[in-house]
């Protein structure tokens, strides 16, 4: 599953980026690191980008980003 | 359980002081950080306010350093790094850190001590830039700011077993309140460098692999028993409401109107009241000395200078102020959020929002502000665009020439009046050309990898008057330095000009002085246009500033015998078509006339290549627009 298409509210773990070093460098700064959990807090008024928290830290992701990331949901939201 | 209180710090003997021999004392410190590690607030902090704001040579990385005082330590030397999550030089910001630390940045002197600044609420995170830091080799204190909000929010952190597991002294400060500053001084103190040592070549960082530093950073927090801070509530809970699909497009909405409201009902009579008493007060002084040359050169050579540069600083100063408390409170970040769906039609992304809003004021406050864009790229852009954006100096020459040319004629039972709508058009053109200009550099041009949009969210703060106050006089010297230098040397120049030749030991009048040759001599390039040589000599005036062309034509016009007696309105409608006089409006929607956005191009950029790039690109359109408008409406009206 790709992180653009887990709904708000819902929560997983990251799995793999696939972008580009410099990109992926900053995100890894930021929490984006495989194993790492996550939560979809909420879309911005327009729908996009979406506010994701990872670590205590929140970061807004364009979707076109988020898309590159893929994801597994929690145990209880995957059912 | 105190032992987090905010004074204690454990400073292990550090290797560096058993060299014998050859030790001095330490000379620079530098300060290193990821962005929003309160590393600014600190920085003035440990400095006082007196710091030197200067480019690295080649990039555009703003260099910031300054004397101790703040600790009494003026001995030493302060240098603030740009703010980086890690060493590996994808960025420019990046390479400038290691560049500095490593004593490769020409005419920066190589540090002897670093202090590395972390947000304590998000230690576990930041840490992983602490092992590429420490790796350089050089004797390093780790200060985890903002450690006073880590505890009123639950965390926890343990100073000496960090200290113990890190093998570096850690203290645990506040650079807003000002706490825990004593250790750095007695770290400083107890620390010593050796010549000996120096000699050899730095070190280079060791870099590892996020996924590594990251796993070492946890380790690291988990050994220590570190406890994060609980989720911010508040944060949350204003989120929910100004991000929320309905009231944060219209919270965002009210913001931006009032902060124009404030801006253009309180700024514009500030400005107008300090244009008033810079006349009187040119007035006064000048008319006390001998009407001679040395007179004429104070005034109109010198004063009107001073007074075209002073004249937008209220406005300038509130919108830097705005800005200010947008970006320190939190907000500037969901403005950047919301903004961005509709910032993509541009090519841009919501951190360029608020700069081109401000742009509608003043170009300049706007391009200072797009510091706030990490991608330098998208920041490019930005500047490019913003002058396009109606400013207030745009104002005075539409103003002008709308009342001359345009009829008070009213549509829809005088809801709609044609001079309002003309006035709109204008505005409409700025925003097109920014539009046009940014695609532009989007598509085939400046085709690069759109970087993707990160944004961090931070938490919603207070801005304090401290943070405000530094910010305006630094963004205030910074544009009187800059763009006060430059005005002043190019309203000299076209006063000399319009002054020269000496005849009979009479200055000459302006029609007969070497910039009225020059309006003559490009009358043929102007005639297209629909200008004649009198505005000829008002554009090359207006470079100085675009509302310098009112004062100008004021003069020509004054002291042509034909028109003398007619005021400036009657004297253009008599000397223009009205053909030549909507051109002159498109000219003005499009052309660069701004010696204080050039000079702050060239200080942001620290390059001459792109104003030098924006001033012909801004004027090829201006001309261009102007001659086709001419030609049009020359076969129409």
């Amino acid at each position: 599953m790709l992180l653009s298409e887990v709904q708000v509210g819902q929560s997983g773990v990251l799995q793999r980026l696939d972008l580009n070093e410099e990109v992926s460098d900053h995100l890894a700064h930021l929490g984006f690191l495989p194993g790492a959990p996550f939560k979809v807090l909420r879309r911005a008024p327009a729908g996009d980008p979406t506010v994701y928290r990872i670590d205590d830290v929140e970061v807004g992701l364009r979707s076109e980003t988020a898309q590159h990331i893929e994801i597994e949901l929690d145990a209880a939201e995957a059912r | 359980m105190d032992c987090h209180s905010t004074s204690s710090a454990v400073l292990p003997e550090l290797p560096i002081e058993q060299l014998p021999g050859g030790r001095r004392k330490l000379r620079t410190v530098a300060l290193v950080g990821p962005p929003n590690s309160g590393k600014t607030t600190l920085f003035n902090r440990l400095t006082g306010m007196r710091q030197k704001t200067a480019n690295y040579p080649g990039v555009t990385v703003d260099h910031h350093s300054g004397r101790m005082k703040g600790i009494g330590r003026p001995d030493l030397t302060l240098i603030d790094l740009p703010g980086i999550y890690s060493l590996a030089t994808y960025s420019e910001d990046a390479r400038v850190a290691v560049d500095v630390m490593t004593g490769r940045m020409p005419g920066v002197p190589p540090p002897d001590v670093v202090l590395l600044v972390l947000d304590a609420a998000h230690m576990n995170r930041q840490l992983m830039l602490a092992q590429t830091v420490f790796s350089l080799g050089l004797p390093t204190m780790v200060l985890l700011n903002m450690s006073d909000l880590l505890e009123q929010r639950g965390g926890k952190v343990d100073p000496l077993s960090l200290s113990a597991e890190l093998g570096h002294p850690v203290a645990l400060i506040s650079g807003a309140k000002g706490k825990g500053l004593d250790l750095i001084s007695s770290f400083l103190e107890q620390t010593t460098s050796s010549d000996e040592e120096r000699l050899l070549p730095l070190r280079l960082p060791v870099l590892q692999s996020p996924a590594t530093s990251r796993r070492w950073a946890q380790q690291v927090a988990q050994r220590t028993h570190y406890r994060s801070p609980e989720a911010p509530v508040w944060t949350r809970r204003l989120d929910s409401i100004l991000l929320h699909r309905l009231w944060g497009p219209l919270i965002f909405l009210a913001v931006v109107i009032a902060v124009f409201q404030v801006v253009f009902s309180l700024g514009q009579p500030l400005s107008d009241l300090m244009g008033d008493l810079l006349t009187k007060l040119g007035a006064l002084v000048t008319s006390a000395l001998p009407d001679n040359w040395l007179r004429a050169l104070l005034r109109d050579g010198i004063w009107n200078g001073v007074q075209s540069v002073l004249v937008f600083l209220p406005q300038i100063l509130l919108l830097f102020l705005f800005i200010g408390v947008l970006e320190d409170s939190g907000y500037l970040a969901r403005a950047a959020l919301i903004a961005d769906r509709g910032m993509r039609f541009f090519g841009l992304n919501g951190k360029a929002f608020i700069p081109l809003l401000s742009a509608y004021a003043c170009a300049v406050p706007a391009i200072m502000a797009t510091r706030t864009i990490e991608n330098k790229r998208e920041r490019i852009a930005t500047i490019l665009i913003a002058p396009f954006m109606t400013c207030s100096a745009r104002l005075p020459v539409y103003t002008l020439i709308i009342a001359a040319f345009v009829p008070d004629e009213r549509f829809l039972g005088h809801l709609l009046g044609l001079r309002a709508l003309v006035m709109l058009s204008l505005y409409a053109l700025g925003f097109c050309a920014a539009l046009v200009t940014a695609r532009l550099l989007n598509s085939k041009v400046m085709k690069a990898q759109p970087a993707p949009f990160v944004l961090e969210l931070p938490q919603y703060r207070w801005p304090t008057l401290r943070g405000l106050a530094l910010r305006l006089y630094d963004r205030g010297t910074l544009f009187m330095k800059k763009a006060g230098t430059i005005i002043l040397a190019c309203t000299f120049t076209v006063w000399v000009l319009s002054v020269l030749p000496v005849h009979h030991g009479q200055f000459s009048e302006i029609t007969s002085s070497f910039i009225g040759h020059i309006g003559h001599w490009i009358e043929p390039v102007l005639h297209p246009l629909g200008f004649n040589w009198k505005i000829g000599i008002g554009l090359l005036s207006s470079i100085v500033a675009r509302e310098v062309i009112v004062g100008t034509l004021g003069t020509l016009y004054g002291a042509d015998p034909a028109t003398h007696t007619a005021n400036l309105q009657m004297a253009l409608r008599h000397d223009m078509t009205a053909a030549g006089a909507i051109a002159l409006v498109v000219f003005f929607a499009f052309a660069m006339q701004c010696t204080s956005t050039l000079a702050i191009v060239r200080r942001e950029t620290n390059s001459w290549k792109l104003p030098l790039l924006q001033f012909c690109y801004m004027t090829g359109v201006a001309y261009v627009a102007a001659l086709l408008t001419n030609q049009l409406l020359l076969r129409w009206l």
